[in-house]
């Protein structure tokens, strides 16, 4: 072809695109099948969260998280809960951390159920789609035993969790969680050995440790360039430090072992979940002293202990301020990545600031730099191998 | 590293910059001026023994009325090697609103501030594409200060094109038989 009848094309990819997984619009500048640039675009989602939640109580902001990753609600729960205990200097009784390590990873496989769906089914393996969609059903049902919805569970509280679980659900998930690792194999088997998938997935969209770790990509995404950094394992919340697990990593970085690490914490998600069963022990589900903030108006006393600080320069109201505002950050590993919450308290009963770190903001935010170079159908591949959702992102 | 040592080591090297401390439920945090801000990070960043080669959240905090300057704009940092974090705060004010970019530093820095742009009116000094990432670009005030209201009569100051779909939408339900 003569080279002076080519020029550069311009191709508007989303936002209702049903490959970018939900609503991110990618411009892409391209020449022949080549991407020279390509630049997101987010924020169709944005519902203000953040805003929200300055005007609402600390209980009332539960609900919100739910509709961040909607996907893993139980899991974005559980992190506003533990950012908040932290604030209140709350301790959870054994039973209800326990409680919550299962359904985080109940959560944990579901979302990656519909991750495994989603991106076979974009790089062109239909089958595994309707098989993942199988068991999700399961646990949104076994879900629904407990909490009595699917979705959007809100079943967590500060100090604890709502309701407890009875035996018929935890013969269930057992049942469940034995069953589960055959299934997983039953995918491999579909995916891996498929020569079109490992085309697609081998040496596409390679990101090397330490360009992952400046880029802040985190879970599975970060874990694929073989970096080990898991925040259950770093910084472990509720029973984490209690049962045992391993930490799945990749090597290349690469789209191949990304979904690898994801595939192998399938397992180890199903062999928590076994061992929170077993060891579940009996007792209270919720704090006595999270009854305190069941009244939404009251203010917070907060426990001020601990605060210790050095003030360097001459000012008398920076002691005051310092006194009056308290915050905290707790993050936990969220089936994307880290999911952080940041929360600044000013004593009265609504947060003063409540900053959501949102795994899937940064992760899209790699896009360009996995994108560039590659041809056009590696874009849907590496947008699946990321694992973004943009209610997550956008919040 | 124990926080306060990594806090006493900053403050050695740069000891007019440091303001205050604080360490609260095991989580320290520790405000300096904006000026060095980036001398400070990059500090932080290349030396051995600390090593903060992951930026984990970049924001802000607006402490309108109860204090000037009025924001803070906040590091969360982390070394994965290491396994230890920090807070670094710096004080901006409202009237110089701006400070130095650290996206030569951290990548991902890049979406943070521009969402900090976005959302507190904070300008980046040096950013290499520094526009509104969640609200539309033609969006007008920023959401998260606290002198913008969570519920409000807008009226006349509604975002425009979404006046235009309304005054369509309704003139197309009149034109109806």
């Amino acid at each position: 072809m003569n080279p002076e009848n080519t020029r550069e094309l311009l191709i508007n990819m989303g936002p209702q695109h049903p490959a970018t997984h939900g609503v991110l619009r990618l411009v892409l500048e391209i020449e022949g099948e080549v991407i020279k640039k390509c630049i997101p675009y987010i924020g169709y989602l944005h519902r203000g969260v953040e805003k929200l939640s300055e005007d609402l109580t600390y209980v009332q902001s539960l609900p919100l998280t739910d509709r961040l990753d909607y996907l893993s609600s139980m899991i974005n729960n559980v992190g506003f809960c533990i950012a908040v205990e932290k604030l209140m200097g709350i301790s959870v009784p054994e039973r209800a951390k326990f409680i919550r390590t299962m359904m985080s990873e109940m959560a944990r496989i579901c979302s990656h159920l519909v991750w495994i769906a989603t991106h076979a089914l974009d790089v062109g393996a239909m089958t595994v789609f309707l098989y993942a969609m199988r068991d999700r059903e399961k646990l949104l049902e076994l879900f629904e035993m407990v909490t009595g919805a699917r979705l959007t569970v809100s079943y967590p509280r500060v100090g604890g969790v709502r309701c407890d679980v009875n035996q018929e659900f935890l013969d269930e998930l057992y049942k469940f969680v034995n069953e589960f690792p055959k299934k997983v194999e039953e995918y491999e088997t579909l995916i891996d050995r498929n020569r079109v998938w490992l085309r697609r997935t081998k040496g596409v969209g390679v990101i090397t440790a330490e360009e992952a770790i400046n880029w802040g990509l985190t879970g599975p995404t970060l874990r694929g360039s073989g970096v080990y950094y898991d925040i259950r394992k770093f910084f472990p919340y509720d029973a984490y430090d209690k049962v045992e697990f391993e930490v799945p990593l990749g090597k290349n970085g690469d789209i191949y072992d990304r979904y690898k690490c994801r595939m192998l914490e399938f397992r180890q998600s199903a062999k928590i979940i076994k061992q929170c069963i077993e060891l579940l022990p009996e007792g209270a589900i919720l704090a006595d002293d999270a009854l305190r903030i069941r009244m939404p108006s009251s203010p917070l006393k907060i426990d001020k202990k601990d605060i210790q600080f050095e003030i360097y320069i001459e000012d008398k109201s920076i002691e005051d301020f310092i006194n009056k505002f308290t915050e905290v950050y707790a993050s936990i590993e969220a089936p994307k990545g880290e999911l952080g919450f940041y929360i600044v308290c000013d004593d009265s009963a609504k947060p003063y600031r409540m900053r959501v770190r949102a795994p899937s903001f940064v992760h899209a935010g790699v896009l360009p730099r996995l994108c560039e170079g590659a041809l056009i159908a590696d874009v849907i591949a590496n947008i699946g191998s990321i694992d973004i959702v943009l209610g997550e992102c956008d919040r | 590293m124990n926080p306060i040592e990594i806090v006493k080591k900053i403050k050695d090297k740069f000891p007019e910059e440091v303001l205050w401390f604080r360490c609260f439920r095991e989580e320290c945090d520790i405000t300096i001026k904006k000026e060095k801000i980036k001398d400070i990070l990059e500090y932080l960043k290349n030396t051995p023994t600390l090593e903060f080669d992951y930026l984990i959240d970049l924001t802000a905090v607006d402490y309108l009325g109860f204090r000037e300057p009025r924001f803070d704009v906040i590091y969360q940092l982390m070394s994965i090697k290491h396994r230890h974090r920090l807070r670094v705060k710096a004080e901006v004010s409202e009237q110089e609103c701006f400070i130095n970019s650290v996206v030569d530093l951290w990548k991902t820095a890049n979406w943070f501030e521009r969402e900090c742009f976005d959302m507190f009116g904070i300008e980046f000094k040096g950013h290499p594409d520094l526009r509104r990432i969640l609200m539309p670009e033609d969006w007008i005030g920023f959401p998260l200060r606290k002198d913008y209201p969570v519920y409000s009569d807008l009226k006349d100051k509604e975002w425009q094109p979404y006046k235009e779909l309304k005054e369509l939408a309704t003139g197309w339900k009149e034109n109806e038989p």
